[in-house]
């Protein structure tokens, strides 16, 4: 066994139980004064794990906990038993993020470089580099656009994009806030399909109720309170009932 | 949007170091201001379309597009040398101008945004010893060719909205009736942009110096 200095932290990977999934600890969070989440206590383990709720109950501050983009002003999350407050870095590498809108996520002129843009944060070697975006972009029906600029892509193949930058980076975990409202039906269906043959641990922030089909567990989300945990079956029509009644 | 961007081709000209074809832009220039021949202009222009049309066999349309956005620049300064100089100064200058467009046009339509963003990085090495991080600087570059054309077309469809309500697309109140929620948008994708940035590993740059922590801390 190696020796280590007393007080020096250990490594992240050290520590690290992918067994332990994500866990939200009595957390609460607050922008302000206004409380937006209160009381959550969540351990995800499940595959695929859906969150549906009104607009403003808190879903996407719900996400943003679960890779430290948020840190909770109550209570604690982890994920693999690291903290998102102190090892927020080790959180990111291991928890993906695909947001809503695909034009905010795209951050270099063209497709390949924009995939390759994870990786260089990673520290990948350019050859690595080349060769992960080249099987990202052929994967994803985007090998004809390497050298496009990203902004002449469709709304579709930007959120292609997008969600291909985030697969580059080899993500144990994926948070998808939204992933496919700005989308039509066919590309809505291409997202769809995509999440559901990816082989990460996926939760989605969702109002189209379809792309929770087959799911292993959806929450309702309703104010700041996680008031329905169950079978998208029961989930949705738990939401329905209590949308019915606003 | 005129943005000249990469053109893919196996061409020499495409392999060419960034670094050294901005040399090579920034010489012709300096060499097009010291020996002002008309002669001199006219080879320069010459030379330049040869290398981009022929060697790295970009589309006549990438060189075109840049030769039009400057066509009236070249016949006013055409105008006024001849009035006030001479015509023959007059071709001199604009040939000189649109040499130096089409040159740029070229070093662009040849180099990846990543390339050359590398060069801005590695210009920028030595404000390393003022606590700049060059890689921050290159991001800064990138970010503002991606964001270019966004925010044209963001400013676009506001007009469009507002003309759809009878709004005028013209004028000094237009144009303060578009900037007003165009900024706000602005703001609104600067913040969501960052926090891509982050869910991306924006902060996680192992390969360069970082300061000693014990204990990585959020933002
Ligand atoms: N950065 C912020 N600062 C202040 N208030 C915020 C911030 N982000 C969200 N809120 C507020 O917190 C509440 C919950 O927001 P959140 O974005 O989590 O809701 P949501 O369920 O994702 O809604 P939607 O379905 O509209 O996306 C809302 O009332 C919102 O106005
Ligand atoms: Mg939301």
């Amino acid at each position: 066994m190696r020796f280590r200095r007393p007080g020096a932290a250990p490594a992240a990977d050290d520590v690290a139980d992918p067994a332990r999934g994500i866990e939200l600890r009595g957390v609460g969070h607050r922008y302000g004064e206004r409380v937006v989440l209160d009381g959550v206590d969540l351990t995800f383990r499940e595959a695929r794990v859906g969150v549906i709720g009104a607009n403003g109950s808190g879903k996407s501050t719900l996400a943003r906990l679960l890779n430290g983009l948020v840190v909770p002003s109550e209570g604690r999350v982890l994920v693999d038993g690291l903290d998102t407050r102190t090892q927020v870095r080790a959180v990111r590498r291991r928890v993906g993020f695909v947001f809503q809108d695909p034009d905010a996520q795209i951050v270099h002129p063209t497709v390949a470089e924009d995939v390759a843009y994870g990786l260089e944060n990673q520290g990948v070697p350019p050859d690595e580099r080349a060769a992960r975006v080249a099987e990202v972009l052929a994967r994803y029906g985007l090998a004809g656009h390497a050298d496009h600029p990203a902004h002449l892509l469709s709304g579709g193949q930007k959120q292609l994009l997008a969600i291909a930058g985030v697969l580059v980076m080899r993500p144990a975990r994926i948070v998808f806030d939204e992933p496919t409202t700005l989308l039509d039906l066919v590309n809505a269906r291409r997202v769809a399909e995509l999440i559901a043959g990816l082989d990460q641990q996926v939760v989605v922030v969702t109002h189209q109720l379809d792309l929770l089909d087959g799911f292993d567990r959806v929450l309702v989300v309703d104010g700041g309170r996680v008031v329905e945990d169950a079978a998208p079956g029961p989930a949705v029509a738990a939401y329905r009932a209590l949308m019915a009644v606003r | 949007m005129t943005l000249a961007l990469y053109v893919p081709r196996a061409s020499v000209v495409h392999r060419v170091p960034a670094g050294a074809k901005l040399l090579a832009l920034a010489t012709l220039a300096i060499a097009l201001f010291w020996l002002p021949t008309l002669a001199g202009a006219a080879a320069a222009l010459l030379g330049t379309v040869a290398v981009g049309l022929l060697v790295a066999r970009l589309p006549v349309a990438v060189l075109a597009r840049q030769a039009r956005a400057v066509g009236w620049w070249l016949v006013a300064l055409l105008a006024v040398h001849a009035l006030t100089t001479d015509l023959r100064t007059g071709a001199q200058v604009a040939l000189r101008l649109l040499t130096l467009v089409l040159a740029a046009a070229v070093v662009t339509a040849t180099t990846r945004v990543s390339e050359m963003v590398r060069v801005v990085e590695r210009l920028c090495a030595p404000l390393r010893l003022v606590g700049v991080r060059p890689a921050r600087v290159g991001l800064v570059v990138a970010l503002a060719l991606r964001f270019i054309p966004v925010l044209v077309e963001r400013a676009d469809r506001i007009r469009a909205a507002q003309a759809a309500r009878g709004g005028s697309g013209r004028g000094v109140r237009a144009l303060r009736t578009t900037v007003a929620p165009l900024l706000v948008q602005v703001l609104q994708m600067a913040h969501d942009v960052s926090e891509a940035l982050d869910a991306r590993g924006a902060d996680d740059v192992p390969s360069r110096p970082r300061r000693r922590r014990t204990q990585e801390a959020p933002r």
